[in-house]
């Protein structure tokens, strides 16, 4: 029973790989990344043979406990679970708890991460074999250990399962997990300064560590080498009692799930709130701009770009700390106009076969790029008017705000023209309507990279005469050429505007159909 | 029972409320359709049936105006589809199969959008929408989020989507999948007071029974091409639809496999 589930997770991965070839370079590159990952903490931890105990010990349960920890939280933020084997997909199956249990768990080790972890866990063997006692331990902390991050990564997914099924909740995580991830530099430097501050703090964080879940499987072999038997004892104990407790759990969460399917129905809501539909102009432009506005909020793959942009400031802020100067501030405004001109790019791409309302009401291209343009525009426009001036009050350099508005409007306008033009022609590879933001599908990889690349590269041309007029006006000093600036970035920037709009349009008119076959074959 | 093939084509009368001529349509070395001329007469109940992958959805896609055709022509009361694509939409409903809906919109806000987006005036909208949601009964959930919606929901509300303008024909590709009994029912008898009114339904499927009890007119496609066509008496002849079906299209095949099943 326990092998037939292996194999069964063994075949749907092959069949998965065998669906697409891109998939398969998508694994083999994840593979080789996985790889060299494992080579390094292997040798790593090889090496660590030689250090001293203290030492060895330190990075032993530091990242032991790092990947018990791993294994309890990102299935849960990440919403992208491997769900192959999936408890409720067994429901209709009668099989034996025990070794459903059994097998679930070993198939959660089939794969990259289980397998990459395993092998790491397993090379501390080899970091504590200075003797036959302690390298037992270490085997024995290690398979412990292994357990541990499987069953816990099973108790969580299991127990949030009927949270995870909710779109609330898989939308909300989604946003929130955007934020350490654009975060995650300062974060990174900041926990790094904090440790070399203080050199006796890592051990004395380890002994602590030690004598909690995460960290006891990992410390039995350093234990042992020190010569703290009776250490090592308590905390095989916890460990065993630690796993057992989380496998219970598991056992009961499952049987509860195995008969309680999730229930992802959202309550009942009557009409009558039209939302933006009743306060925007009753035109196809005003609908279609309607509509994109509901989608930058409530789609996360629309709002988790507007969580980056609040946090634009935050990340230049933290360069300007660790340089001591702050000049990175003055592309705030440039770059937040330029990521959400951009960011309509791929609108149809991001509608995905939605897009056949709009060919089967058969509205006007101009209409439809309008909408979506205004629609960026209305919330657009107020951020690079605020970073703008929020970075002349920063730096009490007024003079600098015509110059930097102007290259900041002319690159949002251009940008949102051009963006109207690139979105009627081109699709690119997105996630799909409902899934994570951050989980793409596989797909045609060239154009996406070419579109992307191309396009930036054409903007960069359109935007030349704002930058020209901006590098005199910081070259000569004299204001007349900011003041251009801001007179080229609207007039110029608002002539580029409409001209995409209206070629967007057309293009949309003629090659709509093509555009929908283009997106239906990334579904 | 007629079965036209391309070259001897009826002529496109006054009366076509849909006039197919050698429509055809090749994906990769596949070819999907392979050259369909059918007559859909205004005023007419017609049903398209045929096995999975007989081609109806992408024949469908393309007599509206979805999916462009490589050979034929479409013409929907005397207006190209492919000419003149947005006066031909103007005179079509359409439910495709198979497309998502912007299922991030209430189910009052999208057919609110698909109103608006054909240019309609904005109390007019509210006016139907309000009546389609009462008439396939999704007043209760009219501010729900369709991504929250059944699958059978869904398609009631993209059927809503596809009437808000009073088309004079409605093409509608699987109506009923996934429909609970009750708003079949509703459904059908709207369809069926609309046809008597004068407006013209084509509906695929491959459900016989609901073909044979609910349509005037079949045409029956396998393998992208065009079985038979008239009236369902006429294709019939004499045998039960789903049978006819099966004759025309050709035995059952026998399924292999699964043995792993059996290892439990």
């Amino acid at each position: 029973m326990v092998a037939h589930l292996l194999r069964l997770k063994l075949t749907l991965l092959r069949n998965g790989l065998r669906r697409s070839p891109w998939q398969l370079v998508g694994m083999a590159i994840a593979g080789l990344y996985a790889l060299g990952v494992v080579a390094t903490l292997v040798i790593a931890l090889v090496l660590l043979r030689g250090a001293g105990p203290v030492t060895a010990h330190t990075a032993v349960v530091l990242g032991g406990s790092a990947a018990v920890l791993g294994w309890g939280v990102v299935p849960v933020v990440a919403s992208a679970t491997d769900m192959t084997l999936d408890p409720a997909r067994f429901t209709t199956f009668a099989i034996p708890m025990k070794q459903m249990l059994a097998g679930l768990a070993l198939g959660g080790l089939i794969g990259i991460p289980g397998l990459a972890t395993a092998l790491v866990a397993l090379s501390t063997v080899a970091t504590w074999s200075r003797g036959v006692l302690p390298a037992l331990a270490a085997l024995l902390g290690a398979c412990l250990g292994v357990m541990t991050c499987v069953v816990l990564a099973k108790t969580v997914t299991t127990a949030t399962a009927s949270l995870a099924a909710s779109r609330r909740f898989k939308d909300i995580s989604a946003i929130a997990f955007m934020v350490p991830l654009v975060l995650l530099g300062p974060i990174v430097a900041g926990v790094g300064r904090g440790i070399s501050a203080s050199t006796g703090f890592l051990p004395e964080f380890t002994r602590s560590l030690s004598w909690t879940p995460l960290g006891a499987p990992w410390a039995l072999g350093g234990d042992i080498a020190s010569g703290r038997p009776a250490e090592a004892g308590v905390k095989l104990l916890l460990s065993v009692v630690v796993l057992g407790a989380l496998a219970w759990c598991w056992k009961l969460l499952l049987e509860r799930a195995l008969v309680t399917p999730p229930y992802a129905g959202a309550g009942k809501r009557r009409g009558g709130k039209l939302g933006l539909f009743g306060v925007l102009p009753a035109t196809p432009a005003g609908a279609v701009m309607a509509r994109s506005l509901t989608y930058w909020l409530r789609d996360p793959r629309y709002s988790g770009s507007l969580v980056v942009i609040p946090l634009l400031p935050v990340v230049l802020a933290f360069q300007g700390t660790q340089t001591g100067s702050y000049g990175s501030l003055a592309f705030l405004a440039p770059l937040a106009a330029f990521i959400l001109a951009w960011s309509i790019s791929a609108d149809v791409s991001y509608d995905n076969t939605a897009f056949a309302l709009h060919l089967a009401t058969g509205v006007r291209g101009v209409a439809d790029r309008l909408g979506r343009a205004l629609a960026c525009l209305t919330f657009a426009l107020p951020v690079v008017l605020v970073f703008s001036l929020g970075y002349a009050a920063f730096t009490g350099n007024w003079t600098a705000l015509p110059g930097q508005l102007g290259l900041s409007l002319g690159i949002l306008f251009t940008g949102l023209g051009l963006s109207s033009v690139v979105s009627a022609r081109y699709t690119v590879i997105v996630p799909l309507p409902g899934d994570s933001p951050f989980k793409k599908p596989p797909g045609n990889v060239g154009q996406t990279m070419a579109v992307q690349f191309v396009g930036m590269l054409v903007l960069i041309v359109l935007v030349l005469p704002e930058g020209a007029l901006l590098v005199a006006n910081a070259v000569t000093g004299n204001i007349l050429f900011g003041w251009l600036t801001l007179a080229a970035g609207v007039v110029l920037g608002l002539v580029l505007f409409l001209a995409g709009v209206r070629l967007g349009g057309k293009w949309l008119d003629a090659r709509g159909p093509e555009l929908l076959a283009q997106v239906t074959v990334n579904r | 029972m007629t079965a036209p093939t391309p070259d001897q084509a009826p002529n496109p009368g006054p009366t076509a409320a849909l006039s197919l001529r050698g429509l055809a349509k090749r994906f990769g070395r596949k070819i999907a359709v392979d050259g369909i001329s059918l007559e859909v007469p205004a005023g007419s109940f017609f049903g398209i049936v045929g096995p999975n992958g007989a081609g109806k959805t992408t024949t469908l896609s393309m007599a509206t105006g979805l999916l462009r055709p490589d050979f034929g022509t479409a013409v929907v009361h005397g207006v190209d589809v492919w000419q003149h694509p947005l006066e031909a939409k103007r005179l079509m409903g359409i439910l495709p199969d198979g497309v998502r809906l912007f299922d991030r919109l209430s189910g009052e806000q999208l057919i609110t959008y698909a109103g608006l987006l054909r240019g309609m005036d904005k109390a007019v909208v509210a006016a139907r929408v309000g009546e389609l949601l009462a008439a396939m009964d999704l007043t209760q959930d009219a501010g729900t989020l369709v991504v929250d919606y059944s699958a059978g929901m869904t398609k009631k509300i993209a059927l809503a989507s596809a009437l808000i303008h009073a088309p004079r024909l409605l093409v509608l590709d699987e109506p009923f999948e996934a429909v609970d009994p009750v708003s079949a029912a509703n459904i059908r008898s709207i369809l069926d007071r609309y046809v008597a009114s004068g407006g013209t339904v084509i509906v695929s499927s491959h459900v016989m029974d609901l073909v044979q009890r609910m349509c005037d007119h079949v045409a029956v496609v396998a393998r992208g091409r065009l079985l038979a066509a008239g009236t369902v008496d006429e294709v019939r002849n004499g045998m039960s639809l789903e049978d006819r079906f099966v004759q025309l299209v050709g035995g059952h095949s026998h399924t292999e496999g699964l043995e792993w099943l059996r290892t439990f």
